[in-house]
């Protein structure tokens, strides 16, 4: 029998030295296969006498033991390794760009109108739409527009050859929605309108959106109430409002919206053209020549309409300063839109 | 309507500045859009008399003028006017003085001769945009006075805005008693001036023949005959002052008095040379093909529902828009004939715009004239002419039909309706005040009052418009916010319609961004695009590419897309969401019905991703068919309704023939997609064939309601089949034979390859079809399956003439 201490500590040395798993299971063969040197040892066993096998026996198995566990050590080191090496051969640049499609996005105009109509939704008013092509009728007569009354002058109408026209505004909805569903009724109504104007600050084409709440009872005061809080909730701030007096053939009394600049806060400043409040909207209770040109019972039901630009609202939302560029589909603009 | 500050004041007694005044009237509904000062900044101008004016010894166009500004010795100015003449007032920069764009006077040298300030001209003091020569001040004009003193040019001009109810705020008399009513201030009418009013206006007695034939149209009518007036005069500078300040330019002393009377109390005039008027004066309608010529020389035929001022010669004038240039006014002229009439709206209303004119006559009239003050107006300008131009008056013709006189009916206005109507109660007396502040006549009655409108007032018919009135002049500011109390009403939301964000947004998340194009297109492209369909054009364009209704959102789209390859985008997508506009039946431009179809389209070209890092080859391509139809799959997969929808090959003109589909629900057309059509690429320079399509929204996209179907708890088994069958074999028809086949117990059936090449007949394709079987209740056997794929690959032997590769 050979000194099992030193024979320990040499394979205890050879199984620190492998490099690998392969070499490491060559070592495990080598010391304690059928064939390996510990076990070899066991057949050393018979030269000794009877009475010293036991505990001759015990230190060999107990070398055998000491090596198996540096063997298992040194496999899980091994593996652990391995996995290290896989893992740093995995390695990826996570700063390179995602693959796939690039996110689009909807234009200003749509999103500030979506905005406006989830807002009225809530505050318990139905979407409703009409056509773009109109008839005299819903556009000017049961609006309260006389023929060839002056207040037509401050529409520039475009026309077809057969009397038809483009809606100047999107008021015929009132008519449409009040002639089909009758009151009490509650719409907001937005949509493409069209003037035969275009400059710097004029497009032929622009977006409205028009709201009416006929019922018992409706009063200036409510009008007053709900333009305010709209408007609060749309540009999400507290601002100051004021109504003047104005004309509008299918309100009376009409007013002016006025409310105070989102840009100074109403110090006054270039938007404001430095009188603190912007021009937002026209409202008016709704006369009663409309309500009755739309069969509904004037004596009985108040109401209220306004209207308001989407385009300008959207402008003062995100900050353009040009409306023509809403309607240039430029890409390099339209990308700036891609928030939700 | 320009009001200059000074001029207001004059008419009404008010302690509010300009600027208040200003703000005070925009809070009631005369908004105030610019307030602007009557003059611009200058000092050191003085009222001076040239004594004397001898020619340059150097320059033929200069005069050394000895000049008094009344104290000192006189200084010496070199001037360039032609009329610097000795005896002449006139205003001189004396040194030091500051004009405007910053101009300071130093003593300068003219061609050698001193020159110890300048003598100004209006423009140089940026009092007119230009003039002929050195101011001429008149001859009582003191010397050595600030001129600014004494053109009181330290004034400002309220620049208003006249809603188009308000003809009677279109004066200064008009502003007057609004501020009056606002202000409780009162009306003070005009300031007397030297000269005025101490002249009686009627010592002739010659008087010119008036004749009403349509009292209807014009139930008054006020002429006057005024003779020896001496018409080349200036107007005197006070008038000529205000009138600048108004924005009306100075004529001559009848003209500018028409003007001065028009602004001041809102009645239009008209002075005819009476040297020039025939036979008498003649109110009627036009006659068919009967022309005038305008005063500014235009040249109109006029209809027979045009009311005209006529003489024995015919038309001198259109009633309320124009004179006619035959009896003009001009410098010679030495006697005239006012006309200041009533014409009622309606005869006045839209005629002036079919000559493309709108005159200051035309719209105060198409609003409503105080038909009361025809006399008055008469009155005025004789007074004032007189004063100024000499002469004497004959008698006023009065022709009146009072009858077709407009009369105020009296309006009742409730107190409930009133308190119901604004959401405010207010005092009675304050109701009363502002409605008689208004100078209405009001009454008060047991449930609130009558109220008689004054007759300059032609806006107020009903209850409400007296509401507006009381809330107007007491302010909208007064009436407090207050929630509407009325029931709780729930609106309705139809599952069947496509929520419209989430459609967008489909369309953004695949890369889409999304425009907004006119509705109107260039009939040249859109003709091109679809010949076969009639567009409505517009009868009065902005632009004539601009000038026809989209049949299609592709023309916006495609010349959208254009113009971002113009800037050198070179990966477009684009899509809109908004009407098209069919004509149904009738003829383009015709009366018929027009269906608006609300649409979603969208155009993709370029390549197939953005570029980037890491894509396989066949990835880096322009984008082609199945592109786009991929992306009109995630829309119709939101209808929840997959199965109705089929692609069917058809061609549209617009389109490549070979990759062009109509798209169907249930049968019926919904939309369009294809390639753009290769002579289309060419000719709009296109760098890569845009994809393109279009769903109309109603019919397509209406949503099912998803509905649980059970999940199969059993295996699925799949096999996969590899098909040649002929290029002309659709997939469709293929899949349709697999579907039909191979019965409910095919769960799913993908193609996953497509191969034409080497192995397969030329004219022939390998489709590779991948099966998978599931059964709800039980697993599958080998058998069962094997007998299926038998099933199959017997029937499309026989239906598809296919074979099966191994």
């Amino acid at each position: 029998m050979q000194d099992l201490t030193s024979l320990v500590s040499e394979a205890l040395g050879e199984v620190a030295a492998c490099a690998d798993l392969a070499a490491l299971d060559e070592a495990r063969v080598r010391w304690l296969g059928k064939k390996g040197t510990l076990t070899e040892q066991l057949k050393s066993l018979g030269g000794l006498p009877a009475a010293e096998r036991p505990a001759a026996g015990q230190r060999i198995n107990e070398a055998k033991e000491h090596v198996q566990a540096a063997i298992e050590a040194r496999r899980e080191a091994l593996a652990r390794e391995e996995v290290e090496r896989e893992l740093a051969a995995g390695r990826i640049d996570v700063t390179l760009p995602g693959r796939g499609e690039r996110r689009g996005g909807l234009h200003p105009v749509t999103l500030a109108r979506l905005r406006m109509e989830e807002i009225l939704r809530g505050a318990g008013f139905e979407v409703a739409t009409g056509p773009e092509i109109e008839d005299d009728f819903h556009n000017f007569e049961a609006l309260n527009f006389p023929p060839n009354h002056p207040a037509r002058a401050m529409h520039d109408t475009f026309y077809f050859s057969d009397g038809r026209l483009l809606r100047t505004h999107t008021s015929p909805v009132q008519i449409r929605a009040m002639l089909s569903k009758g009151a009490p009724i509650a719409i907001v109504a937005p949509g493409r309108v069209y003037r035969c104007d275009s400059d710097m600050t004029h497009s032929p084409m622009f977006h409205q959106i028009e709201g009416l709440k006929v019922d018992e009872d409706i009063s200036f005061a409510n009008m007053k109430a709900a333009l305010h809080g709209f408007l609060q909730a749309f540009f999400e701030r507290d601002l100051a409002m004021r109504l003047r007096p104005s004309y509008f053939p299918f309100t009376e009394p009409s007013a002016e919206v006025d409310m105070s600049c989102v840009f100074c806060e109403g110090k006054g400043c270039r938007t404001c053209k430095h009188t603190g409040w912007l021009e937002i909207a026209g409202c008016g209770m709704v006369h009663p020549n409309v309500l009755l040109a739309s069969g509904v019972d004037a004596e009985r039901y108040t109401g209220y309409a306004w209207g308001m630009g989407i385009d300008r609202l959207a402008m003062l939302r995100y900050g353009v300063s040009d409306l023509r560029l809403f309607f240039e589909s430029d890409l390099r603009f339209l990308e700036q839109f891609q928030a939700v | 309507m320009r009001i200059p500050y000074s001029w207001l004041t004059e008419w009404v007694s008010v302690a509010w500045s300009a600027q208040e005044l200003g703000s005070r009237l925009t809070m009631a509904g005369l908004e105030l859009e610019a307030l602007e000062p009557a003059a611009p900044v200058f000092s050191g101008v003085v009222v001076a008399e040239i004594l004397a004016a001898e020619k340059h010894p150097q320059a033929d166009k200069l005069r050394v003028c000895r000049v008094s500004t009344g104290k000192g010795e006189p200084l010496q100015i070199v001037c360039g006017a032609p009329n610097a003449r000795a005896g002449l007032k006139s205003a001189l920069a004396v040194l030091g003085a500051t004009l405007p764009g910053d101009l300071t006077i130093k003593a300068a040298k003219l061609r050698g001769v001193e020159s110890a300030g300048m003598l100004c001209s209006a423009k140089e003091l940026g009092l007119a945009e230009a003039s002929g020569g050195i101011l001429e001040l008149p001859s009582d004009a003191p010397a050595g006075e600030d001129l600014r003193e004494y053109l009181a040019l330290d004034d400002l001009v309220l620049e208003l805005n006249i809603t188009p109810n308000r003809g009677d705020a279109m004066s200064i008399i008009g502003v007057a008693r609004d501020v009056a009513a606002l202000s409780g201030g009162k009306l003070t009418g005009p300031a007397a001036r030297k000269g005025q009013g101490s002249r009686p206006t009627a010592v002739l007695r010659d008087a010119f023949g008036v004749y009403v034939d349509s009292p209807s149209g014009c139930p008054k009518f006020v002429g006057r005959v005024i003779r020896g007036v001496n018409n080349k005069l200036p107007s005197p500078v006070w008038m000529r002052e205000r009138l600048r300040r108004a924005g009306v330019r100075s004529i001559s002393p009848v003209v500018d008095v028409t003007n001065y009377v028009m602004l001041e109390l809102g009645q239009p005039m008209h002075a005819y040379d009476l040297a020039k008027l025939t036979g008498e004066i003649r109110v009627r309608f036009g006659r068919a093909g009967e022309t005038i010529t305008l005063l500014d020389g235009k040249v109109v035929e006029v209809q027979p529902d045009v009311l005209l001022i006529t003489d024995s010669s015919g038309p001198v004038g259109i009633a309320g828009i124009m004179g006619g240039q035959r009896t003009a006014v001009g410098a010679e002229t030495t006697d005239v004939f006012f006309e200041a009439a009533y014409f009622s709206p309606d005869t006045v209303i839209g005629r002036a715009l079919r000559w493309g004119l709108t005159t200051d006559a035309s719209q105060r009239f198409e609003r409503g004239v105080d038909p009361s003050q025809q006399e008055r107006a008469v009155e005025r300008a004789t007074e004032l002419l007189l004063a100024m131009a000499g002469g004497e008056g004959g008698p006023a013709t009065i022709q009146k039909s009072k009858e077709h006189l407009p009369a105020r009916a009296e309006v009742t206005l409730r107190r409930k309706q009133l308190a119901r109507l604004l959401g405010a109660a207010f005092d009675d007396a304050r109701v009363r005040a502002s409605l008689e502040g208004l100078q209405m006549r009001v009454e008060p009655t047991a449930e609130g009052w009558r109220v008689v409108p004054p007759p300059h007032r032609f806006d107020i018919a009903i209850e409400a418009d007296l509401i507006e009135e009381v809330a107007r002049i007491i302010g909208y500011q007064e009436i407090s916010e207050a929630d509407a109390q009325v029931p709780q009403r729930f609106g309705s939301l139809p599952s069947a319609r496509p929520p419209e964000r989430e459609m967008l947004q489909a369309l953004a998340l695949r890369g889409y961004h999304e425009a907004i194009t006119y509705a109107f297109v260039d009939p040249q492209l859109q003709g091109r695009l679809f010949p076969e369909l009639a567009a409505i054009a517009l009868a009065n364009p902005i632009a004539s590419d601009l000038s026809v209704m989209r049949v299609s959102l592709w023309p916006g789209l495609l010349k959208a897309a254009l113009e971002n390859q113009h800037r050198q985008q070179d990966r477009i997508r684009l899509f809109e969401h908004g009407a098209r506009f069919v004509a149904t039946g009738a003829a383009a431009g015709t009366a018929g019905p027009i269906r608006e179809v609300d649409t979603l389209a969208g155009i993709a070209c370029g390549q197939r991703l953005p570029e980037q890092w890491g894509l396989p080859r066949e990835m880096r391509a322009p984008v082609d068919f199945f592109d786009i139809k991929g992306d009109v799959e995630t829309l119709l997969a939101a209808t929840g309704a997959r199965a109705e929808f089929t692609f069917e090959p058809q061609a549209l003109s617009c389109l490549h023939p070979g990759r062009a589909a109509r798209l169907l629900r249930k049968g019926e057309p919904v939309g369009w997609l294809g390639e753009l059509h290769p002579s289309l690429v060419k000719a709009l320079d296109f760098t890569y064939p845009p994809m393109l399509f279009e769903l109309d929204v109603e019919a397509a996209l209406w949503v099912e309601r998803s509905a649980y179907r059970e999940v199969s708890r059993f295996p699925q088994v799949r096999r996969d089949l590899a098909v040649v069958v002929d290029e002309s074999v659709a997939l469709s028809s293929l899949t349709e034979r697999v579907t039909f086949t191979a019965s409910s117990l095919l769960r799913d059936l993908r193609v996953f390859d497509v191969y034409r090449g080497p192995g397969v007949e030329a004219g022939r394709k390998s489709v590779a079809l991948g099966l998978i079987f599931q059964d709800i209740s039980r697993t599958l056997t080998e058998d069962a399956v094997a007998a299926l794929m038998a099933d199959v690959v017997a029937d499309l032997r026989v239906s598809l003439n296919a074979k099966i590769r191994e």
